[in-house]
């Protein structure tokens, strides 16, 4: 094995390259899919079945399939239809980058919603009483008291899903974009060597793992404090 | 509708399923072993075990998957050349994605095999080993028994996490559900009806598996009354 030459100018470059790509996506696809996760996660949790049931269709399909089949369902799928490719929206949906991130915020909204309806459904009682007993509406619970408390108490499992999403956008490297992966795929096929370029992406990934989880440490620690069991 | 073409994307089904089923296999011995090598009292064993979990937990499955599959067959190749066996040898993408989701998973179920072990209560291995059994009789009579309905919902969880995964044996080229769906999209230039298709069958395999869980839940929990709230 020899490691000198991921450090030659062009091939730094390239992975550099495909490391931002992957921290582009990931970024995208986790603000976005948080933000759709959130009212989601409401009706989720609704008692009305109209306002439920859809989201809970929704969510079954979305972590039912593979994430790989829905990208491939966005980007290769849509072109089927004449419909779309006539539309204003067939620039966005014929770009790569673009529908990846779309896969991408899909799935993760999924899973999202799922962890914070959870997390709504285990509020305990008690918070929501308090609520109601300072005369709060609907509304202002869920803005002032729910959602606040189901947020942080998601943040450990929201880790999980963070992990995985970084680990997913592996697959943007299978339509066309230059990721992480792609960058470690076009070094093994133009110098034939499998080893150095996928380890190298491999210590990439499995830095930016650890990043992540010092940084969900430190949320828990600032945001989760009141939760945690005190100290003797 | 489909051109003939559904039988070819079943066919991919059933390789999906075989795909699954051994990854199963080999992560479920491998989790096993990575945890008893984790709770063993041997420091390095235990180190070792944890770094397993640890590296793969942080790379992605497709890296690894093309590290095997590429890095594999080199590594044969030159095996082989030393021995003198000359024959050049094709890494076979069945193997390399069994063994990559297996090694991956493995390191996944180590670790929900390892709390499922640490959660049967002490007193338990204590009143085997009172009766006169053996190491292997405690574990494999009284404690694995007794851990099965602990790490049932974890070891699900990684079932159907593991079959959804084992859709990026189609990039390494083996010809699963998932490659047969997108080469019949492209051949017929449908490809959102034969992946709604594949989609479809994953959605069924996902739906059965859930209400096998069910069962195996209920079937696992008898006799054991859970914490009842008012």
């Amino acid at each position: 094995m020899d490691f000198t030459i991921i450090v030659e100018r062009d091939i730094l470059a390239l992975f550099l390259q495909g490391l931002l790509t992957t921290l582009k996506l990931l970024g995208i696809s986790l603000a976005f899919g948080l933000l759709i996760s959130i009212p989601l996660a409401v009706l989720r949790v609704s008692r009305h079945p109209l306002l439920a049931w859809p989201v809970w269709a929704y969510t079954y399909i979305l972590r039912g399939t593979p994430m790989l089949l829905q990208l491939y369902l966005i980007y290769y799928g849509l072109s089927q239809f004449a419909a779309i490719r006539e539309s204003f929206a067939w620039p966005w949906l014929s770009d790569a980058t673009f529908c990846t991130a779309l896969a991408f915020i899909l799935n993760t909204s999924a899973y999202t919603t799922e962890l914070i309806a959870g997390a709504l459904r285990n509020i305990p009682h008690g918070e929501i009483e308090a609520a109601r007993s300072y005369g709060m509406s609907k509304r202002q619970m869920y803005r002032h008291v729910l959602l606040p408390a189901a947020l942080r108490r998601s943040l450990p499992a929201y880790s999980n899903e963070v992990l995985m999403m970084l680990h997913g956008t592996s697959l943007a490297s299978t339509v066309t974009l230059l990721d992480l992966t792609a960058a470690a795929d076009r070094v093994y096929a133009t110098y034939y060597m499998p080893f150095e370029p996928f380890v190298t992406a491999g210590l990439l990934y499995l830095a930016l793992t650890l990043v992540l989880l010092r940084l969900f440490w430190l949320a828990e620690r600032r945001w989760l404090a009141y939760l945690q069991p005190r100290g003797a | 509708m489909f051109d003939g073409y559904i039988g070819h994307i079943l066919d991919g089904a059933v390789i999906t399923l075989e795909v699954a089923f051994l990854s199963l296999l080999v992560a479920t011995g491998l989790g096993l072993l990575g945890a008893a090598l984790r709770l063993s009292h041997n420091r390095w064993l235990s180190r070792l075990s944890a770094w397993y979990c640890i590296t793969i937990r942080g790379i992605p499955d497709l890296v690894l998957m093309l590290l095997f599959f590429y890095g594999g067959q080199i590594l044969a190749n030159q095996a082989l050349e030393k021995l003198g066996l000359g024959e050049r040898f094709a890494f076979d993408q069945f193997i390399s994605g069994v063994a990559t989701l297996g090694f991956i998973y493995g390191a996944y179920l180590s670790e929900t095999f390892r709390g499922a072990i640490l959660a049967v209560p002490r007193g338990q291995a204590e009143a085997g080993q009172a009766y006169g059994m053996n190491k292997y009789q405690v574990f494999f009579g009284i404690v694995l028994p007794q851990m099965i309905r602990l790490a049932l919902p974890g070891y699900t969880n990684n079932w159907l996490v593991m079959t959804k995964a084992s859709a990026l044996v189609s990039v390494i080229g083996l010809q699963d559900m998932m490659y047969r769906a997108k080469e019949a999209g492209s051949a017929t230039r449908e490809p959102f009806t034969y992946l709604l298709l594949a989609g479809a069958v994953y959605l069924a395999i996902t739906s059965v598996s859930l209400l096998l869980v069910k069962w195996a839940e209920k079937r696992y929990s008898v006799g054991v009354r859970l914490g009842e709230v008012s």
